[in-house]
């Protein structure tokens, strides 16, 4: 056992940090492609849209049922193999797309679950007055389910962001990256995972900040 | 003005009621009663589609079409002639009182905002509420959320009001400021059709009072006759009933 080098872990944080956007980067790409598509998903969910419905759900199925790093892989290194346009795939894109599509899948059921839980009797009140579907949709559903489904969402979004680190199985030199290549130099693993830990943990405690902020104005209308 | 003729509702094998014909003039404020389970609410429904009528025939103003064949724009051109108050008020969670009133006038007849406002500023003053335009629902009494579902009624200029079990959800303290606001639109001769068990309400401002009972209108006829001289055994029997448990 040695004592900690705070002197080398102190100069690792602005290195390491460096590496912080591009791994902020994936992420909110990810988390802003993954949004779309997993509104999408469950639109199609909920209006049962005769065979889109079990393609969505063979979707989620599929991506729920598999580990991402297995569907990173795929994606990377086996799918290139297969559809050959796909060779120039690089390390980052892969990520986005995995990251994509798989939190997309937990996305969409949250998001379905949040449309299905508004009350009834709101949309019957929304129809009486002579709304559309679509306008109810937009102006009492959408916005009522946004508030329900923000707190799942903001945790996938925290789950995305730590979900980046796999990237550096794909050669991708993010945060996680750059790490195990300056751990590697230096022999001195536990400060430099240590350090990367904290990095990650802060991130992460900001953005719990950011969500507590959010649901209270999200919630303003429903205090008694 | 408003004109049922052989309106049916089943829900699977169950017939709800068939072969219902039921009219009113405008102005006519029809209350209707009977026991719970009678098909009451479905057909208050089925008059603006919020149950879709398995035949029949519907008149509402210059709007009238065979059930069965209704197009989309002919059911919503029904939804903006007929309004309906719901027994659980049924408010926009996320609008305030002001914007669930304005909600429709904005959306629906695509009025300009501030005129919107404008007006569901002035509805809040007659339903007693101005002092509540910018509370949520969740921050009102039921009594206050009752009367704003009203006003959203109110707002949407319709040619009858439906009014489903109105103070049916209510505390007993706020039922009377809502038979009172009903009272008011009665007064105003605005037409509405009321389900509802508040006998007293019947009594003093109906126009005619129709009987139901398993899916039949049994006898309609003005609120001094039905209730001192019902015909029919069965409307004896429910009257004895619920007078016995509801002073009048």
């Amino acid at each position: 056992m040695h004592a900690l080098d705070f002197d080398y872990m102190l100069g690792l944080v602005p290195i390491l940090l460096g590496y912080l956007p591009l791994t902020l980067a994936m992420a909110a790409a990810g988390m802003a492609c993954a949004l779309v598509l997993a509104c999408l998903l469950a639109i199609v969910r909920v209006t049962r849209i005769p065979g889109l419905n079990a393609v969505a759900l063979l979707f989620i199925s599929f991506f729920r049922g598999t580990p991402l790093l297995v569907q990173l892989f795929l994606f990377y290194y086996g799918l290139p193999q297969v559809l050959t346009f796909l060779v120039a795939i690089n390390g980052i894109t892969a990520t986005i797309l995995g990251l994509t599509l798989h939190f997309s899948a937990y996305m969409a059921e949250s998001i379905r679950a949040a449309i299905v839980g508004i009350d009834r009797s709101q949309t019957e009140a929304a129809l009486s007055i002579g709304m559309t579907r679509a306008q109810l949709m937009r102006r009492i559903v959408l916005p009522q389910a946004t508030r329900v489904a923000t707190p799942t969402l903001m945790n996938y979004f925290i789950d995305m962001i730590k979900s980046t680190s796999l990237a550096f199985t794909l050669g991708v030199t993010e945060l996680m990256g750059a790490t195990q290549k300056e751990a590697a130099g230096s022999f001195l693993y536990f400060e430099a995972f240590l350090v990367v830990a904290v990095i990650y943990w802060i991130v992460v405690e900001a953005l719990s900040w950011v969500q507590k902020w959010l649901e209270q104005r999200l919630n303003r209308a429903y205090q008694r | 003005m408003i004109e049922l003729k052989g309106i049916r509702k089943q829900f699977g094998d169950h017939v709800v009621f068939d072969d219902i014909d039921l009219a009113l003039e405008r102005g006519e404020i029809i209350v209707i009663v009977g026991p719970s389970g009678t098909g009451k609410s479905t057909l208050l429904r089925c008059i603006n589609f919020l149950e879709t009528p398995d035949a029949g025939h519907l008149t509402v103003g210059d709007l009238s079409f065979d059930a069965t064949q209704a197009t989309r724009e002919q059911i919503l051109a029904l939804r903006r002639r007929t309004a309906f108050v719901f027994q659980n008020y049924a408010l926009f969670a996320n609008k305030t009182a002001l914007q669930n009133i304005a909600e429709g006038m904005i959306v629906v007849d695509g009025m300009p905002k501030a005129k919107a406002y404008a007006r569901a500023r002035e509805i809040l003053e007659r339903i007693g509420l101005a002092d509540k335009a910018d509370a949520y629902p969740a921050s009102l009494s039921g009594g206050q959320q009752q009367r704003v579902g009203i006003g959203r009624a109110m707002a949407a200029n319709a040619d009858v009001i439906l009014f489903d079990e109105p103070t049916s959800a209510l505390d007993p303290q706020w039922v009377e400021e809502v038979l009172g606001l009903m009272k008011q639109l009665a007064a105003e001769h605005q037409t509405m059709i009321v389900v509802t068990h508040e006998m007293q309400f019947a009594r003093e401002v109906a126009d005619r009072v129709v009987f139901m009972d398993q899916g039949r209108i049994i006898e309609q006829a003005p609120p001094a006759e039905l209730f001192s001289q019902p015909r029919d055994e069965r409307t004896q029997r429910f009257l004895r009933k619920i007078l016995a448990t509801n002073v009048v």
